[in-house]
């Protein structure tokens, strides 16, 4: 079956379409470690961006005091500046004011690597963006909702948790869709501070295969899949959360 | 060295990166431009009943708003010959005018999808009620929905301009100079690890203070539009 694959690829290769990431072992290898660095790179920063989006919008709705000013604050620096000077900021400058530790050989490796600051970087910007998605979802619940809970004997903060949060959820999948597949076409800005992720692996395929064309259109490909099956599962995870006459769609 | 000379010397270094900067000001500039043109069209494309002109202008605002900035920019870096050959004049395409170009089919396709939105946002009975009137469709969408999208189109159009913005510094990857690559070799030149950390926050500073005033105005005309 495999030979079978690859000797296909071989005979496309001779005739023009250059697709060596299908008969040439060392490529595929390369290929297939670029894009799990970069579904590893969507998987974390998006759980991340998804706590930080959270927890700040929960913050701007409870918190007193300067703790609001600070995620406002937050989420305007890292909203107007562009995520590829971020990347750099954190690897270059605030990367070089870490310690430094030895790896196995003895040479000096730093604690924090490429990876590391570029999952930061990414969750850090996409949890920006999800404070605001997140509090305009807790604004889009009726306050009556809490009212009902507070009379109830509910405190402040059980209503919020117990009673606006869950259905503040539902009202945000719609952007939280859309910047989740901001963040999955951000995961390409990696490249520039080095992680071996899709755009990065290509980059070097094209360059020693000479297959540019073919090797950005296969990527082009994946990428398109990747931001449809972003928009797959958050509209799956919508249906499955559900309330039936509660939401956008049934003239509440 | 004290704190003092340090700074002077980053002073020192500042009009190279801005000069940067007004490069990314320029192309963010152009890109704008030439992407709401496309974008225009693309939109109303999406709009039309008729379906060769409708499904070609769905599929490319879908793909060129879902494929990654930096994926679009490899593809006109790569791609685009470096100098085009039009009735016998020779227009030279440098690197940061095909970086333009691979920005503005993004921020085409954001815009089609804009227009689109704008559109569907009026209230269906406005169409039903020009039908009634005898207005034809084409002479509904121009004169009657169309001069009201323009208010709403405003506040969106200010955010992708300002996300195109930040978008610029991208094309430092493919060896355009601007502010990003600039302060790069700012760094590189002045050998001085010191100055890493206040040379970026510099920078970031730079776009924050052009971007920042943006989101806030499209806030502002958004509130000031809202129809009620």
């Amino acid at each position: 079956m495999i030979t079978e694959i690859q000797t296909y690829f071989r005979e496309l290769a001779a005739s023009g379409i250059n697709l060596t990431i299908f008969y040439d072992a060392f490529d595929f290898d390369r290929f297939v470690t670029g894009f799990g660095n970069t579904l590893l790179l969507i998987l974390i920063s998006a759980a991340c961006s998804i706590a930080i989006g959270a927890a700040g919008a929960a913050v701007l709705t409870l918190g007193k005091g300067p703790a609001p000013a600070c995620i406002r604050g937050y989420v305007a620096l890292f909203r107007n500046t562009p995520l590829i000077v971020q990347m750099y900021f954190f690897y270059f400058a605030v990367g070089s004011i870490m310690p430094v530790g030895r790896n196995e050989l003895g040479l000096p490796q730093p604690l924090i690597g490429s990876f590391s600051w570029a999952v930061i970087s990414l969750s850090l910007y996409a949890g920006a963006f999800n404070v605001e998605t997140f509090r305009a979802g807790i604004g889009a619940v009726h306050g009556s909702y809490e009212e009902a809970a507070l009379a109830l004997g509910y405190n402040r903060r059980q209503a919020f948790f117990s009673v606006t949060v869950p259905l503040a959820l539902r009202f945000s999948f719609a952007s939280l869709a859309n910047n989740l597949v901001d963040l999955t076409k951000a995961t390409t800005v990696a490249y520039a501070v080095g992680v071996a992720e899709l755009l990065y692996v290509s980059n070097q395929i094209w360059s020693d295969s000479l297959n540019t064309i073919e090797m950005m259109n296969v990527m082009l490909v994946i990428y398109l899949t990747l931001t449809a099956a972003v928009v797959f599962i958050i509209n799956r995870v919508e249906a499955a959360m559900r309330l039936p006459g509660f939401g956008l769609g049934d003239g509440q | 060295m004290t704190s003092i000379n340090l700074f002077s010397q980053i002073l020192e270094w500042m009009p190279f990166v801005l000069q940067g900067f007004a490069l990314n000001i320029l192309m963010s500039l152009l890109a704008i431009a030439v992407g709401t043109l496309m974008g225009t069209f693309l939109g109303l494309g999406q709009l039309s009943t008729l379906k060769p002109l409708g499904i070609p202008s769905k599929l490319a605002t879908q793909l060129f708003r879902n494929a990654p900035w930096l994926v679009l920019l490899f593809y006109c870096i790569f791609l685009m010959p470096y100098q085009v050959n039009i009735g016998g004049v020779v227009i030279q395409l440098p690197s940061w005018l095909r970086a333009t170009i691979g920005f503005s089919f993004p921020v085409a396709a954001n815009f089609s999808e804009i227009v689109r939105g704008s559109v569907n946002s009026i209230p269906r009975g406005q169409w039903e009620a020009a039908e009634a009137l005898g207005y034809s469709r084409r002479a509904t969408l121009f004169r009657i929905i169309l001069p009201q999208c323009i208010t709403r189109m405003i506040p969106p159009w200010m955010n992708l301009y300002a996300l195109l913005l930040t978008a610029t510094p991208l094309s430092m990857i493919v060896g355009v100079e601007e502010a990003l690559g600039r302060t790069q070799a700012a760094v590189q030149a002045q050998g001085d690890s010191r100055v890493l950390i206040p040379m970026y926050l510099a920078l970031l500073a730079m776009f924050f203070f052009y971007t920042w005033p943006i989101n806030r105005l499209s806030l502002v005309v958004e509130r000031r539009f809202r129809t009620k």
